[in-house]
Protein backbone atom coordinates (compact mmCIF):
# COMPACT_ATOMS: atom_id res chain seq x y z
CA UNK A 1 0.00 0.00 0.00
CA UNK A 2 1.66 3.87 -0.99
CA UNK A 3 2.76 5.55 1.84
CA UNK A 4 2.00 9.54 2.45
CA UNK A 5 5.40 11.28 3.67
CA UNK A 6 5.17 15.06 4.73
CA UNK A 7 8.83 16.73 5.17
CA UNK A 8 8.14 19.57 7.11
CA UNK A 9 9.68 21.54 9.39
CA UNK A 10 7.94 25.23 9.90
CA UNK A 11 11.39 26.95 9.52
CA UNK A 12 12.99 27.62 6.29
CA UNK A 13 16.28 26.73 4.94
CA UNK A 14 16.75 23.61 7.66
CA UNK A 15 16.82 20.59 4.62
CA UNK A 16 13.28 20.13 3.71
CA UNK A 17 14.08 20.09 0.12
CA UNK A 18 17.66 18.36 0.40
CA UNK A 19 15.86 15.62 2.87
CA UNK A 20 13.06 15.14 -0.02
CA UNK A 21 15.48 14.78 -2.87
CA UNK A 22 17.77 12.33 -1.00
CA UNK A 23 15.42 10.13 0.68
CA UNK A 24 12.97 9.75 -2.24
CA UNK A 25 16.54 8.71 -4.60
CA UNK A 26 17.69 6.16 -0.97
CA UNK A 27 14.21 5.14 -1.71
CA UNK A 28 14.05 4.78 -5.61
CA UNK A 29 17.60 3.11 -4.67
CA UNK A 30 15.80 0.44 -2.91
CA UNK A 31 13.53 -0.64 -6.04
CA UNK A 32 10.40 1.58 -4.46
CA UNK A 33 8.65 3.32 -6.62
CA UNK A 34 8.80 7.22 -5.78
CA UNK A 35 6.87 10.05 -6.35
CA UNK A 36 8.61 13.28 -5.26
CA UNK A 37 6.29 16.61 -4.80
CA UNK A 38 6.90 19.91 -4.46
CA UNK A 39 4.41 21.37 -2.73
CA UNK A 40 6.19 25.27 -2.32
CA UNK A 41 3.87 26.94 -4.95
CA UNK A 42 5.83 30.23 -6.01
CA UNK A 43 8.88 28.83 -4.61
CA UNK A 44 9.85 25.78 -6.16
CA UNK A 45 13.45 24.72 -5.94
CA UNK A 46 12.77 20.79 -5.55
CA UNK A 47 13.36 20.46 -9.78
CA UNK A 48 16.57 22.16 -8.78
CA UNK A 49 17.95 20.02 -6.49
CA UNK A 50 16.95 16.81 -8.70
CA UNK A 51 18.61 18.51 -12.06
CA UNK A 52 15.04 18.49 -13.57
CA UNK A 53 14.79 21.94 -13.80
CA UNK A 54 14.75 22.62 -17.52
CA UNK A 55 12.39 19.32 -17.79
CA UNK A 56 9.81 21.23 -16.16
CA UNK A 57 6.49 21.49 -18.42
CA UNK A 58 3.66 20.87 -16.17
CA UNK A 59 3.07 20.65 -12.56
CA UNK A 60 1.06 20.31 -9.41
CA UNK A 61 -1.59 22.99 -9.83
CA UNK A 62 -2.07 22.02 -13.78
CA UNK A 63 -2.92 18.43 -12.65
CA UNK A 64 -4.98 19.77 -9.49
CA UNK A 65 -7.37 21.80 -11.70
CA UNK A 66 -7.38 19.20 -14.21
CA UNK A 67 -5.75 20.86 -17.05
CA UNK A 68 -3.44 17.96 -17.65
CA UNK A 69 -3.10 14.20 -17.29
CA UNK A 70 -0.49 13.09 -14.07
CA UNK A 71 1.26 11.21 -16.37
CA UNK A 72 1.92 14.18 -18.69
CA UNK A 73 3.12 16.04 -15.71
CA UNK A 74 5.37 13.32 -13.99
CA UNK A 75 9.16 14.14 -14.55
CA UNK A 76 10.92 10.50 -14.84
CA UNK A 77 14.45 11.25 -13.30
CA UNK A 78 17.25 10.45 -15.62
CA UNK A 79 19.05 8.06 -12.71
CA UNK A 80 16.58 6.32 -10.91
CA UNK A 81 14.27 4.87 -13.27
CA UNK A 82 11.56 4.47 -10.02
CA UNK A 83 11.73 8.03 -8.96
CA UNK A 84 9.34 10.56 -10.46
CA UNK A 85 9.11 14.40 -9.62
CA UNK A 86 5.86 16.59 -9.69
CA UNK A 87 7.00 20.14 -9.85
CA UNK A 88 5.03 23.11 -8.03
CA UNK A 89 4.75 26.00 -10.10
CA UNK A 90 6.65 29.11 -10.07
CA UNK A 91 4.48 31.93 -11.54
CA UNK A 92 1.10 31.01 -10.26
CA UNK A 93 -1.06 32.37 -7.29
CA UNK A 94 -0.59 30.02 -4.44
CA UNK A 95 -4.50 30.09 -4.04
CA UNK A 96 -4.92 28.14 -7.60
CA UNK A 97 -4.25 24.72 -5.68
CA UNK A 98 -7.57 23.78 -3.69
CA UNK A 99 -7.71 20.89 -1.73
CA UNK A 100 -9.94 19.20 -4.15
CA UNK A 101 -7.89 19.21 -6.47
CA UNK A 102 -4.74 18.16 -4.24
CA UNK A 103 -6.91 15.31 -2.88
CA UNK A 104 -7.27 13.92 -6.44
CA UNK A 105 -3.75 14.60 -7.23
CA UNK A 106 -2.73 12.23 -4.12
CA UNK A 107 -5.43 9.72 -4.26
CA UNK A 108 -4.23 8.98 -8.15
CA UNK A 109 -0.08 8.65 -6.68
CA UNK A 110 -1.40 6.31 -4.45
CA UNK A 111 -2.94 4.11 -7.15
CA UNK A 112 1.25 4.08 -9.10
CA UNK A 113 3.74 4.66 -6.16
CA UNK A 114 5.07 2.83 -2.78
CA UNK A 115 6.19 6.35 -1.74
CA UNK A 116 4.74 9.82 -2.43
CA UNK A 117 7.12 12.45 -0.84
CA UNK A 118 5.63 15.80 -0.29
CA UNK A 119 7.99 19.00 0.12
CA UNK A 120 6.14 21.43 2.81
CA UNK A 121 6.64 24.90 2.00
CA UNK A 122 8.26 26.71 5.34
CA UNK A 123 5.78 28.51 7.37
CA UNK A 124 2.36 27.59 8.92
CA UNK A 125 -0.01 28.75 6.82
CA UNK A 126 -2.13 26.80 3.55
CA UNK A 127 0.56 25.59 2.04
CA UNK A 128 2.27 23.88 4.66
CA UNK A 129 -0.97 22.35 6.27
CA UNK A 130 -1.43 21.04 2.37
CA UNK A 131 1.15 19.29 1.68
CA UNK A 132 -0.02 17.32 4.80
CA UNK A 133 -3.41 16.82 5.18
CA UNK A 134 -2.76 13.43 2.92
CA UNK A 135 0.11 12.26 4.76
CA UNK A 136 0.82 8.92 6.33
CA UNK A 137 3.83 9.32 7.99
CA UNK A 138 5.69 12.53 8.45
CA UNK A 139 9.32 13.48 8.62
CA UNK A 140 10.16 16.18 10.91
CA UNK A 141 13.30 17.98 9.68
CA UNK A 142 15.17 19.99 12.85
CA UNK A 143 18.15 22.02 13.08
CA UNK A 144 20.26 21.52 16.39
CA UNK A 145 19.00 25.36 16.79
CA UNK A 146 16.56 27.19 19.20
CA UNK A 147 14.55 28.89 16.27
CA UNK A 148 14.70 25.25 14.65
CA UNK A 149 13.66 23.66 17.28
CA UNK A 150 10.44 25.59 18.61
CA UNK A 151 8.76 25.70 15.01
CA UNK A 152 9.27 21.75 14.66
CA UNK A 153 7.14 21.93 18.07
CA UNK A 154 4.34 24.22 16.36
CA UNK A 155 4.35 22.01 13.22
CA UNK A 156 3.83 18.78 15.57
CA UNK A 157 1.04 20.50 17.11
CA UNK A 158 -0.61 20.97 13.39
CA UNK A 159 0.29 17.24 12.35
CA UNK A 160 -1.88 16.54 15.36
CA UNK A 161 -4.75 19.02 14.29
CA UNK A 162 -4.46 19.95 11.13
CA UNK A 163 -4.41 16.40 9.02
CA UNK A 164 -7.09 13.85 7.53
CA UNK A 165 -5.30 11.22 10.15
CA UNK A 166 -6.17 13.32 12.84
CA UNK A 167 -9.35 14.04 11.59
CA UNK A 168 -10.16 10.88 11.11
CA UNK A 169 -8.97 10.44 15.10
CA UNK A 170 -5.97 8.22 14.00
CA UNK A 171 -2.25 8.81 15.31
CA UNK A 172 0.04 10.51 12.79
CA UNK A 173 3.18 8.84 13.03
CA UNK A 174 5.66 11.35 13.40
CA UNK A 175 9.97 10.76 13.20
CA UNK A 176 12.39 13.26 13.98
CA UNK A 177 15.63 13.96 11.24
CA UNK A 178 18.35 15.85 12.72
CA UNK A 179 19.71 17.40 10.00
CA UNK A 180 23.01 19.68 10.04
CA UNK A 181 24.59 18.31 12.76
CA UNK A 182 28.34 18.95 13.96
CA UNK A 183 29.36 16.64 16.58
CA UNK A 184 32.55 18.90 17.29
CA UNK A 185 30.30 21.79 18.78
CA UNK A 186 27.34 19.71 20.54
CA UNK A 187 30.74 17.90 21.86
CA UNK A 188 32.23 20.92 23.49
CA UNK A 189 28.26 22.10 24.69
CA UNK A 190 28.25 25.01 22.20
CA UNK A 191 25.02 23.07 20.21
CA UNK A 192 22.40 21.21 21.51
CA UNK A 193 22.95 17.61 21.26
CA UNK A 194 20.93 14.88 19.84
CA UNK A 195 19.52 14.03 23.02
CA UNK A 196 18.75 17.29 24.14
CA UNK A 197 16.33 17.90 20.95
CA UNK A 198 14.76 14.39 21.60
CA UNK A 199 14.11 15.40 25.21
CA UNK A 200 12.14 18.37 23.87
CA UNK A 201 10.41 17.20 21.18
CA UNK A 202 9.80 13.77 22.16
CA UNK A 203 9.92 12.40 19.10
CA UNK A 204 11.49 9.47 17.52
CA UNK A 205 15.02 9.80 15.75
CA UNK A 206 14.66 8.88 12.41
CA UNK A 207 18.19 9.95 11.52
CA UNK A 208 20.94 12.07 11.97
CA UNK A 209 22.47 13.90 9.20
CA UNK A 210 26.01 15.15 9.66
CA UNK A 211 26.90 18.66 8.24
CA UNK A 212 28.92 17.84 5.30
CA UNK A 213 29.97 20.13 2.27
CA UNK A 214 28.79 17.07 0.29
CA UNK A 215 25.21 18.59 0.99
CA UNK A 216 25.77 21.85 -0.72
CA UNK A 217 27.98 19.96 -3.69
CA UNK A 218 24.88 17.66 -4.29
CA UNK A 219 23.04 20.72 -4.62
CA UNK A 220 25.18 22.29 -6.86
CA UNK A 221 24.81 19.27 -9.30
CA UNK A 222 21.61 19.32 -9.35
CA UNK A 223 21.97 15.36 -8.15
CA UNK A 224 20.92 13.97 -4.71
CA UNK A 225 23.59 13.16 -1.86
CA UNK A 226 22.73 9.61 -2.11
CA UNK A 227 23.83 9.45 -5.86
CA UNK A 228 26.14 12.03 -6.35
CA UNK A 229 28.52 10.89 -3.54
CA UNK A 230 27.10 7.39 -1.94
CA UNK A 231 29.71 6.65 0.86
CA UNK A 232 29.97 10.28 2.19
CA UNK A 233 28.62 10.42 5.83
CA UNK A 234 25.35 12.41 4.96
CA UNK A 235 24.32 9.57 2.15
CA UNK A 236 24.83 6.57 4.39
CA UNK A 237 22.88 8.78 6.90
CA UNK A 238 20.36 9.27 4.34
CA UNK A 239 20.22 5.83 3.09
CA UNK A 240 19.94 3.85 6.85
CA UNK A 241 16.77 6.78 7.40
CA UNK A 242 15.24 4.94 4.20
CA UNK A 243 15.42 1.93 5.32
CA UNK A 244 13.89 2.63 8.71
CA UNK A 245 11.09 4.60 6.79
CA UNK A 246 10.28 0.87 5.70
CA UNK A 247 10.34 -0.67 8.54
CA UNK A 248 14.19 -1.81 9.00
CA UNK A 249 15.97 -2.15 12.42
CA UNK A 250 19.07 -0.13 11.30
CA UNK A 251 21.42 0.70 13.90
CA UNK A 252 21.43 4.95 14.41
CA UNK A 253 24.81 6.16 13.65
CA UNK A 254 25.65 8.64 15.79
CA UNK A 255 28.42 11.02 13.59
CA UNK A 256 32.06 11.58 15.51
CA UNK A 257 34.71 13.97 15.28
CA UNK A 258 36.85 11.95 13.53
CA UNK A 259 39.45 14.46 13.56
CA UNK A 260 40.86 13.86 17.09
CA UNK A 261 42.10 11.36 19.44
CA UNK A 262 39.01 12.80 21.46
CA UNK A 263 36.62 11.55 19.35
CA UNK A 264 38.41 8.50 18.12
CA UNK A 265 37.85 7.07 21.74
CA UNK A 266 34.51 8.41 22.65
CA UNK A 267 32.44 8.39 19.21
CA UNK A 268 29.80 5.88 20.09
CA UNK A 269 27.50 3.76 18.21
CA UNK A 270 23.84 3.24 19.14
CA UNK A 271 22.96 -0.15 19.54
CA UNK B 1 26.35 17.79 31.23
CA UNK B 2 28.07 21.17 33.34
CA UNK B 3 26.13 24.39 33.91
CA UNK B 4 28.52 26.00 35.48
CA UNK B 5 31.97 25.63 33.21
CA UNK B 6 35.24 26.13 36.08
CA UNK B 7 36.40 29.16 34.90
CA UNK B 8 32.81 30.85 34.35
CA UNK B 9 31.53 30.45 31.27
CA UNK B 10 28.29 28.51 31.06
CA UNK B 11 27.74 25.88 27.58
CA UNK B 12 25.56 27.55 25.55
CA UNK B 13 23.61 24.17 24.34
CA UNK B 14 22.40 23.63 28.24
CA UNK B 15 21.14 27.69 28.22
CA UNK B 16 19.69 26.73 25.00
CA UNK B 17 17.80 22.90 26.08
CA UNK B 18 16.73 24.80 29.11
CA UNK B 19 15.37 28.38 27.32
CA UNK B 20 13.23 26.02 25.02
CA UNK B 21 12.28 23.63 27.69
CA UNK B 22 10.26 26.60 29.50
CA UNK B 23 9.20 28.09 26.44
CA UNK B 24 7.78 25.45 24.78
CA UNK B 25 6.06 24.09 28.15
CA UNK B 26 4.65 27.67 27.93
CA UNK B 27 3.42 27.61 24.16
CA UNK B 28 2.08 24.16 24.87
CA UNK B 29 -0.39 24.94 27.24
CA UNK B 30 -1.10 28.49 25.29
CA UNK B 31 -2.56 25.76 22.28
CA UNK B 32 -4.37 23.43 24.76
CA UNK B 33 -6.23 26.49 26.66
CA UNK B 34 -7.66 26.94 23.01
CA UNK B 35 -10.49 24.31 23.44
CA UNK B 36 -10.59 24.03 26.95
CA UNK B 37 -13.33 25.95 28.05
CA UNK B 38 -15.89 24.97 25.22
CA UNK B 39 -14.94 21.17 26.43
CA UNK B 40 -15.02 21.91 29.91
CA UNK B 41 -18.54 23.38 29.65
CA UNK B 42 -19.96 20.48 27.97
CA UNK B 43 -18.80 18.12 30.24
CA UNK B 44 -20.04 19.91 33.47
CA UNK B 45 -23.15 21.22 32.17
CA UNK B 46 -23.51 17.00 31.20
CA UNK B 47 -22.50 16.22 34.68
CA UNK B 48 -24.78 18.21 36.42
CA UNK B 49 -27.82 17.44 34.06
CA UNK B 50 -27.37 14.08 35.09
CA UNK B 51 -29.06 15.04 38.39
CA UNK B 52 -30.74 18.35 37.98
CA UNK B 53 -32.01 20.10 34.66
CA UNK B 54 -30.26 23.25 33.91
CA UNK B 55 -30.92 25.61 31.08
CA UNK B 56 -27.98 25.43 29.11
CA UNK B 57 -27.65 29.56 28.52
CA UNK B 58 -26.85 29.60 32.61
CA UNK B 59 -23.63 28.17 32.41
CA UNK B 60 -20.88 30.27 32.38
CA UNK B 61 -17.36 29.05 32.32
CA UNK B 62 -13.90 31.08 32.41
CA UNK B 63 -10.85 31.27 33.15
CA UNK B 64 -8.82 34.09 34.10
CA UNK B 65 -4.76 34.00 33.58
CA UNK B 66 -2.75 35.37 36.21
CA UNK B 67 1.10 35.06 36.54
CA UNK B 68 1.35 32.66 39.39
CA UNK B 69 -1.92 31.47 39.41
CA UNK B 70 -5.20 30.77 37.10
CA UNK B 71 -8.49 30.60 38.35
CA UNK B 72 -10.97 28.63 36.85
CA UNK B 73 -14.59 29.69 37.06
CA UNK B 74 -17.81 28.10 36.79
CA UNK B 75 -21.01 29.48 37.47
CA UNK B 76 -24.07 27.35 37.11
CA UNK B 77 -27.38 29.21 38.04
CA UNK B 78 -30.36 26.28 39.26
CA UNK B 79 -33.83 27.18 38.86
CA UNK B 80 -35.67 26.65 41.97
CA UNK B 81 -38.09 24.28 40.28
CA UNK B 82 -35.02 21.86 39.48
CA UNK B 83 -35.41 18.36 39.17
CA UNK B 84 -35.28 16.15 41.82
CA UNK B 85 -37.59 18.57 43.54
CA UNK B 86 -36.45 17.69 47.23
CA UNK B 87 -33.02 18.97 46.20
CA UNK B 88 -34.44 22.29 45.16
CA UNK B 89 -34.12 24.12 48.68
CA UNK B 90 -30.52 22.69 49.22
CA UNK B 91 -29.12 23.47 45.25
CA UNK B 92 -30.93 27.30 46.07
CA UNK B 93 -28.83 27.62 49.22
CA UNK B 94 -25.27 26.00 48.53
CA UNK B 95 -25.31 25.85 44.68
CA UNK B 96 -25.85 29.77 43.60
CA UNK B 97 -22.88 30.19 42.11
CA UNK B 98 -19.71 27.36 42.82
CA UNK B 99 -16.34 28.41 42.35
CA UNK B 100 -12.96 26.45 41.75
CA UNK B 101 -9.80 28.00 41.62
CA UNK B 102 -7.42 25.46 39.85
CA UNK B 103 -3.74 25.67 40.62
CA UNK B 104 -1.55 25.92 37.64
CA UNK B 105 1.96 25.48 37.17
CA UNK B 106 3.33 28.49 34.78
Amino acid sequence: MAQVVVVTSGKGGVGKTTTTAALGAALAQSGQRVAVVDFDVGLRNLDLVLGAERRVVYDLIYVAQGNVKLSQALIRDKRLETLYLLAASQTRDKDALTDEGVEKVMSELRSSFDWIICDSPAGIERGATLAMRHADVAVVVTNPEVSSVRDSDRIVGLLDAKTDKAARGERMEKHLLLTRYDPVRAGRGDMLNVDDVIDILSLPLLGIIPESEEVLRASNLGSPVTISNPKSPPARAYGDAAQRLMGADVPMVFPTDRSGLFGKLFGRRAA
Amino acid sequence: MNWFMPFGRRKSASVARERLQILLTHERGAEDHEDLIPILREEVLAAVTKHVLVDVDKVQVKIERGKAVSLLEIDIELPCDAKPAKRCAAARRTARSQRIAVQQAH
